[in-house]
């Protein structure tokens, strides 16, 4: 038997298009402002604040600002136009590119796989993430951990700020880690190992606390994954311009 | 308040078909199903539709509606504008049998694919008291009233017909995510959804999510959570490197 003869694509009369295109221009605008500053290798770090940029934290590299530098200079000094965040980032972007949320958001946007719900994708064949590379995604859970001790580093800068008073530039910081900090406790591997894969929650009743506590961030996951993605843009755009001088930093307490 | 609505309904069987334009009465308060009876009553007494309940609990009466999976009974007029032409066509994914109507029982065989509960073999009736939280996370999936418009908009299937012999669909993977969310099930769920029910085929875009009536969290709250226990069992080096040096099984 064969389906009802529907030529058309999709039926759909609302703006379908609109939500795809409107996550592939931001992803695209965040990800050329993410490479531009990475490969700046400068404007990273304010000496007389001690405000570090969570983009280049920790700065690992010998050509690192040695202030900068909070846990020590680990490698050399990167040759060509390779620079300190190179390090770091292949775990930051391989945490956001393995969750669960973007996911979804760039097989719609960018593969189209599909661009939106009961419209056809143009795609003749499709395995999912039954095999490589996409089965690899399994491997979230890694970024995650990966991307807690990142996280930690960067409640560590913010805090460490704070010994040279109290500026915008601060709180800005502040912010930054609350959004990060709430957006990698709602992660699916975060809900999954506090307690998701337990059978008998009544067993473990401080691991059934931690999931439904969880489990109400995750609702909000993908507002979380935007809120934090663009506030680490700001963040860093804050500290490039009082770094460089084009600002200064609006300081409340000395 | 009455006006009189354009309207566009497939007509047809598996051996083609095509929309017709209709133009019925539409009062205040109805749905798109009271249109479609007013329709058969009035024009077309041949059109064949497959409904129930009328109140969105059998899950009989799903179509598509300006092209989106929706109950007809539970899609209330008053969201269209008057002036609007409203496209019905039946559910895409499954083999048309006539008109609204198509053959649902792909998802039948789905369903029969999934082992059943399991119980321990020793536990005698009554010797096990269940607590709320235990099954908490079951009951949100036993919402499900079986409108199968999860698995018509699953582009893994609506897409590609081809992957209909690998891959059960969200209803099923939630299913199995119910099943091994039970305290008392003893039966190996995980391998079983990856390997049985192609749960890898799912890319977690949401869709199945998007049109469930009952507005279960199918995505968040079964098949990513049967993903990270797939994960465990099979993607974890750290689980495998585990077995391997302590063989465990
Ligand atoms: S989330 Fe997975 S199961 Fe649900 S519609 Fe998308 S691909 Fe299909
Ligand atoms: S999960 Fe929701 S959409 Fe799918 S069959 Fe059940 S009620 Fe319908
Ligand atoms: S699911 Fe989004 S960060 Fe883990
Ligand atoms: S007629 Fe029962 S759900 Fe619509």
């Amino acid at each position: 038997m064969a389906r009802a003869e529907i030529a058309a694509r999709t039926l759909r009369t609302d703006r379908w298009w609109l939500p795809p295109l409107t996550t592939f221009v931001g992803l695209l605008l965040i990800s050329i402002y993410a490479a531009f500053r990475t490969f700046q290798g400068d404007y990273y770090w304010v000496d007389q604040y001690h405000y570090l940029t969570p983009m280049y934290s920790p700065c690992l590299t010998e050509e690192c600002v040695p202030a900068a530098s909070h846990f020590g200079q680990w490698f050399p000094a990167l040759p060509g136009f390779l620079t300190p965040p190179v390090i770091i980032i292949p775990f930051l972007l391989g945490f956001r590119i393995t969750c669960y949320y973007y996911r979804k958001a760039y097989y719609r946007a960018a593969w189209a796989s599909p661009p939106a719900c009961a419209v056809a994708e143009p795609h003749s064949k499709y395995t999912g993430e039954t095999r490589f590379p996409l089965i690899a995604q399994n491997l979230h859970r890694y970024f995650f951990y990966a991307a807690s001790i990142l996280l930690l580093i960067n409640i560590y800068d913010a805090v460490l700020a704070f010994g040279t008073g109290v500026g915008l530039g601060n709180i800005i910081l502040l912010v930054n880690v609350a959004l990060l900090g709430a957006y990698t406790l709602s992660c699916h591997s975060c809900r999954h190992i506090a307690g998701g894969r337990l059978k008998h929650f009544s067993k473990h009743p401080v691991r059934y606390w931690m999931w439904t506590q969880i489990s109400k961030l995750n609702n909000r996951h993908m507002l979380l994954a935007w809120a934090s993605l663009i506030f680490v843009c700001l963040t860093d755009l804050y500290v490039a311009l009082v770094a460089s001088g084009t600002i200064s930093d609006l300081r409340f307490i000395n | 308040m009455s006006y009189q609505g354009k309207f566009r309904v497939w007509r047809g069987d598996d051996s083609g078909g095509a929309l017709e334009d209709f133009t019925v009465e539409v009062n205040e308060g109805e749905v798109v199903l009271d249109i479609i009876h007013r329709l058969q009553a009035t024009q077309a007494p041949d059109l064949a539709v497959r409904w129930n309940c009328k109140a969105g609990k059998c899950g009989s009466c799903s179509a598509e509606i300006n092209g989106r999976p929706r109950l007809l009974c539970m899609t209330r007029m008053s969201v269209f504008d008057e002036s609007e032409t409203i496209t019905v066509t039946p559910m895409r994914t499954f083999p048309i049998i006539r008109d609204l109507v198509t053959d649902v029982s792909f998802n039948y065989t789905k369903a029969r694919e999934v082992p059943s509960f399991a119980p321990p073999k020793d536990l005698a009736p009554g010797e096990y008291r269940m607590q709320q939280v235990d099954v908490e996370r079951s009951q949100e999936f036993r919402k499900c009233i079986e409108c199968f418009l999860c698995q018509n908009t699953c582009h893994v299937v609506r897409d590609h017909e081809e992957n209909k012999e690998v891959f059960s669909g969200p209803r099923f993977l939630m299913r199995v995510a119910e099943l091994e969310m039970h305290p008392l099930d003893t039966a190996d769920r995980v391998d079983q959804a990856q390997d049985d029910h192609g749960l890898g085929y799912c890319n977690i875009t949401k869709c199945c999510s998007e049109v469930c009536p009952e507005h279960i969290h199918i995505t968040d709250n079964a098949l990513i959570p049967m993903k990270e226990r797939v994960a465990d069992r099979k993607y974890d080096p750290i689980v495998w490197l585990g077995n391997k040096l302590f063989r465990r099984s």
